[in-house]
């Protein structure tokens, strides 16, 4: 059964808080930076906050919230915490190797070539 | 009978956790992670071979406090901008590990943790390449992948 809000004692209320606050600040100054950082490379590392300790936090505030308020143990957001971490790098690989790919194709400069062995700088 | 017992109970526990702790879900769920796993076995993937366990804690106590840190950082260098002699770069890494689960591991440590992401990997040169937003030093972060994560990765997939 859950209970309302007002069941859960205060100090589970003020961790449900501060894990939530934690989660949804980070995935915001993720997105904002997602917006604002000016390659494609640099833009790629914005939302992996969202993906990193934005999803932890509120996925742990998520647990002890309904934890605490059904009185037993829900963890199965931890499915969403796995699942996530573990499919950000496919979705990141694809597009930073098309990305790469097509600056390559247009001979950018600032841009790693392929198949070379001397440390880019 | 079972080709692979990690999937298995990975199956079965996940099962559980959407479906409550109870014996019938617990059948339920043993029935499907066995056929799923039979399914897997028909499409031969590599079997990864773990061989000290006891150094996965370890290594999950460190990516856990680095995507800490490295969150701090990150939202740092967003919000108030990046220190003066950083820089976002390019880096490309040579690794000695060749062990596909251990370079999947690899890849999603360093994607999960913010600030370096995971760009392409080499398999003739065996060197990765990748993106870091905050370059100050590269011998730092190569030691850093090196030291912190292959040496560790390495032990546990030798």
């Amino acid at each position: 059964m859950m209970g309302s809000v007002v069941d859960i004692p205060l100090w589970g209320a003020i961790v449900v808080a501060f894990f939530l606050l934690i989660g949804a600040s980070l995935t915001l100054i993720g997105a904002i930076g997602f917006l604002r950082l000016p390659t494609f490379y640099e833009r790629i590392h914005a939302p992996t906050l969202g993906t990193s300790w934005g999803i932890g936090g509120i996925m742990l505030a998520s647990m002890i919230y309904f934890t605490l308020s059904s009185e037993r143990l829900v963890i199965h957001e931890i499915l969403i915490g796995i699942f996530v971490t573990v499919t950000t790098p496919v979705t990141l690989m694809l597009l930073a190797r098309a990305a790469l790919h097509r600056d390559r194709a247009e001979n950018d400069d600032s841009v790693p070539g392929k198949f070379r062995n001397d440390r880019e700088s | 009978m079972l080709p692979y017992p990690l999937l298995t109970v990975s199956l079965i526990l996940m099962w559980m956790l959407l479906g409550g702790f109870t014996p019938g879900q617990f059948i339920l769920g043993t029935l499907v992670a066995v056929f799923a796993s039979w399914a897997m076995a028909s499409l031969r993937p590599d079997k990864p071979k773990i061989r000290k366990w006891h150094l996965l804690p370890k290594l999950v106590a460190i990516v856990f406090l680095d995507i800490i840190r490295s969150n701090i950082a990150v939202a740092k260098v967003l919000i108030f901008g990046r220190s003066k002699t950083g820089r976002a770069g390019f880096l490309s890494i040579p690794l000695e590990i060749e062990d596909r689960t251990a370079l999947a591991v690899l890849a999603i440590i360093l994607t999960s943790t913010p600030g370096s992401a995971w760009l392409e990997y080499d398999q003739h040169d065996k060197t990765v390449l990748l993106h870091v937003l905050d370059l100050l030093d590269e011998d730092e972060w190569i030691g850093l992948v090196k030291n912190r994560y292959e040496k560790l990765l390495m032990e546990i997939f030798a």
